[in-house]
């Protein structure tokens, strides 16, 4: 950096007017096109590094295994595929999973979408403490947030169980939920109600005629992330499951003892499907 | 009229129920972790509110270690995220084009893969017969007898790998709002691309470093995954004496207490950063 300032103070000297001005700039162009490419170049190998486990996972999932455990590769194998549920209970806990994901991502869409209309649409005393309320839940390690709940089912004796799996997941979706659903309504120009509102349509039919469908990209972005943030909560489930077991506490308990590569089809099989419903999401959202 | 009193309490009406929840489920149990981590007694016994201080203090001198390590490893794996990260969000902010949906896909695509088999495949990838570990000996930089997998280093690549879109989704959200003509201005008063950044780019995207290191540290400080199948029990962290005291050796006060203090030590970083940050850097 040091080299290149002097060498920049030196061309612009009064000697030479011209020839380094044109050293210089090509020099600039160089190293412009060198950091350019850098960048990319940096950039393609971090994605590198973001899909190397993934493409591990896929492949592991063709293993041949034998044995316990699916760590070094023994030839290419459908037979895992052919018999996703061979592992012996992998399948009640994908079940479960997917029914506790479903029933917080309906009840923290609901609970989070009221409080984000509160918040942009009302001014109230208390919406200080509120907004610090919601914050608060995403500031917080998950393992200080399940230990916590954990000791309010303990003082309480609460059995846990799937009811307690799902307080949990309620509870740490709600704040992500107002978070997004606040972002769409705040994005939102307000002109349009108030236009809705000037050509004689009522509180009620604004609202459910323009402001709701609106906001429905907003609200099914939401549902989406709590969807998947349920689905894949590992460390709230694991202090306030009891017995119950969803498929990251099935992957937990079985990676002590080995994994089977049941584990990687259903691994799989979920980016499949999830990467698919996103490319088609845009697709769609793209010919509108 | 009636309306304007059923506006008046419509806000309220709106958050009670989410109110109510994040009420009873959050600050209560709050309160509970704060009342257990006084408690003293036996699980035999049952454990009795006593409002013993000496816990905090024992807990810190039995998990000094444990606590230096988790902030440690979490701060290492922040800035490692900050630097493998901060490129990548740069291109897809200017010079993806109409790649820039597809890119931010990519980003986010390897986490609908479960976080723990993820995880899990890092063990493959670090394994004692991997490819990797067999590159880094024929280049000289691991001995013929070392090893990857259940080392630190490990567990700070699998912490980093774990919360890198965390660092990258703000980041590209605050470049992605610079209006490019001010870098343009920078490079028409002679700046070269390195001040340009340095002077102009990094200072505005300073929100997102900001929300990505804090939405890279916090869940980072509190893992246990990572070490339990990366590392050994020599590496663990706070997570791990969190989760075992309170599920397997049953000792709720010092869990309690120990869950108590991670929750208030980030506290006082967070606000100690968003404060500096704020206050010399934003704006």
């Amino acid at each position: 950096m040091a080299a290149s300032t002097t060498a920049r103070r030196t061309g612009a000297a009064p000697a030479a007017t011209t020839a380094p001005g044109d050293a210089g700039r090509s020099l600039r162009r160089l190293w412009r096109a060198v950091t350019h490419n850098l960048v990319l170049f940096w950039s393609a190998l971090t994605l590198l590094y973001l899909f190397l486990p993934v493409f591990v996972v896929v492949a592991f999932s063709f293993n041949d295994n034998r044995g316990r455990f699916n760590f070094t590769w023994q030839g290419f194998s459908l037979k895992s595929w052919l018999d996703p549920c061979g592992a012996p209970g992998i399948c009640p806990a994908m079940v479960r999973s997917v029914q506790i994901a479903a029933l917080a991502t309906i009840a923290a869409t609901a609970l989070g979408t009221l409080i984000a209309f509160a918040l942009v649409r009302h001014r109230f005393t208390g919406r200080t403490p509120t907004n610090f309320l919601i914050f608060l839940p995403m500031a917080t390690p998950e393992v200080v947030m399940g230990s916590s709940l954990l000791a309010l089912f303990l003082n309480l004796g609460v059995q846990r169980g799937f009811g307690t799996i799902l307080i949990g997941h309620i509870l740490f979706n709600v704040s992500f939920v107002v978070v997004t659903v606040k972002a769409r309504l705040q994005s939102m120009d307000a002109r349009l109600e108030e236009a809705a509102m000037d050509l004689y349509a009522n509180e009620w039919a604004t609202f459910r005629r323009v402001t709701l469908p609106l906001v429905t990209p907003g609200i099914i972005a939401a549902a989406l992330l709590a969807f998947a943030l349920s689905f894949d909560d590992f460390i709230i489930t694991n202090f306030n499951s009891g017995n119950t077991i969803t498929f990251p506490m099935f992957v937990w308990g079985a990676a002590q003892r080995g994994i089977p590569p049941q584990v990687n089809v259903m691994g799989t099989a979920v980016f499949v499907i999830a990467v698919a419903g996103m490319v088609i999401a845009r697709l769609v959202r793209g010919r509108r | 009229m009636s309306g304007t009193g059923a506006r008046r309490w419509l806000p309220y009406l709106l958050l009670l129920p989410g109110g109510l929840w994040l009420f009873v489920f959050f600050v209560v149990p709050m309160l509970t972790l704060a009342s257990t981590s006084l408690q003293e007694g036996s699980l035999q016994s049952g454990y009795v509110l006593t409002w013993r201080i000496a816990n905090y203090t024992e807990a810190v001198t039995a998990f000094r270690e444990q606590f230096l390590r988790s902030f440690g490893y979490a701060g290492i794996a922040t800035l490692l995220a900050l630097v493998i990260g901060y490129p990548l969000a740069y291109v897809i902010a200017f010079r993806a084009g109409r790649w820039r949906n597809v890119l931010l896909l990519l980003v986010i695509a390897p986490f609908f893969t479960s976080f723990l088999i993820r995880t899990l495949a890092w063990k493959i990838i670090l394994s004692d017969t991997g490819w990797v570990v067999g590159a880094l000996k024929t280049v000289g930089v691991l001995p013929d007898n070392g090893r990857l997998l259940a080392t630190s280093a490990a567990v700070v690549a699998g912490i980093t790998y774990n919360f890198l879109p965390f660092m990258i989704l703000p980041l590209y959200a605050s470049l992605e709002r610079i209006d490019p003509r001010y870098v343009e201005a920078a490079q028409d008063l002679y700046a070269n691309a390195f001040t340009a950044f340095w002077r102009v780019t990094w200072p505005l995207s300073l929100p997102g470093v900001v929300a990505g290191t804090l939405l890279t540290f916090i869940p980072a400080a509190g893992d246990f995954v990572n070490v339990r199948f990366l590392g050994t029990p020599s590496q663990s962290m706070i997570g791990t004496v969190i989760d075992s005291r309170f599920l397997v050796v049953l000792d709720y006060p010092t869990a309690a207490a120990l869950s108590f203090l991670l929750m208030l030590a980030i506290l006082v970083l967070v606000v100690a950063y968003v404060r500096r940050a704020g206050t010399e850097e934003l704006v």
